[in-house]
């Protein structure tokens, strides 16, 4: 479990990315699901490419800026290379073909209510679930 | 709009993106992992991060409905219904996302600071979205 402050810091971060969230839709009318900006430069397409770019390039700064100030947020799994290439290539192909991941269906997409959002979030957590509640039987615990 | 300000936007949007999923821990893909994993002492923290994202964008929206009527309705996806692409496609996610403990967002936010497994993981991650396109190309997905 986790302690209150915890429970506060994470609800602020959500916060932010909330807003982060709102500003794309308030002055750019896009819809902030990384899987969706991302997928949109595979391949890249002209005129199209570089808000996803400058988007994408925030992303990465925020992450190395706070680097040195929050060294545990970037912890990795000390799993097979396989598993790993294998867990991108899902992550990959399917939110391409459930057009969204966490963060168009599961922000953007159940902020407004959408139909869909729900019905996609609904299958992902139960796989989700599913598979890390296995793979933690079969391993014996987070690593 | 000038293309400037549409960059700047995209720029702010993503640094704040970042910074959220940072502090909020969910670039820590064993935090995600001890979420999903609910028989390993449960970590609620994602749906905290979840709560507070998701709420703060609904809470926002009546006022952006009727500030910015236009970018509303142009960021909605255009599909309405449910069908199996949508639960396929976002159940095949859920497999990777249980086993890799990164979704799309938190992977790109620590492709940097973590380097190793998660630039292994950002580069497959891109070659399943080429996966996806080759399927689109052959009229095996929509």
């Amino acid at each position: 479990m986790i302690t209150l402050n915890e429970a506060l810091i994470a609800l602020g971060g959500g916060v932010l990315i909330g807003t982060a969230a709102t500003v794309l839709l308030a002055f750019n009318g896009r819809t902030a699901g990384i899987s969706g900006i991302l997928g949109g430069l595979v391949p890249p397409q002209t005129g199209d490419a570089n808000w996803r770019v400058s988007f994408l390039v925030g992303m990465v700064l925020a992450g190395l800026a706070l680097s040195t100030t929050l060294p545990d947020a970037f912890t990795t799994l000390e799993r097979p290379v396989w598993t790993i290439v294998l867990a991108g290539l899902l992550v990959g192909v399917g939110t391409r073909l459930g057009n969204g991941c966490t963060s168009g269906h599961g922000v953007c997409g159940m902020a407004r209510f959408s139909t869909r959002s729900f019905a996609a979030v609904g299958a992902f957590m139960v796989t989700g679930v599913l598979t890390a509640t296995v793979v933690g039987q079969l391993l014996g615990g987070v690593v | 709009m000038s293309d400037q300000r549409i960059l700047a936007v995209s720029f702010v949007s993503g640094l704040l993106f970042g910074a959220g999923l940072v502090i909020s821990g969910m670039t820590d893909p064993t935090k995600v992992i001890a979420f999903l994993d609910i028989l390993n002492g449960w970590d609620p923290t994602l749906a905290f991060v979840l709560a507070g994202a998701t709420g703060s964008h609904m809470a926002a929206r009546p006022y952006l409905k009727r500030r910015f009527p236009e970018n509303v309705a142009s960021g909605m996806e255009k599909k309405t219904e449910v069908d199996r692409q949508l639960l396929a496609g976002a159940g095949v996610f859920g497999v990777g996302w249980g086993l890799g403990g990164y979704c799309p967002g938190p992977a790109v936010a620590a492709v940097i600071p973590a380097l190793g497994s998660t630039v292994v993981f950002v580069v497959s991650m891109i070659v399943g979205m080429g996966v996806f396109r080759w399927l689109q190309g052959r009229g095996i997905a929509a």
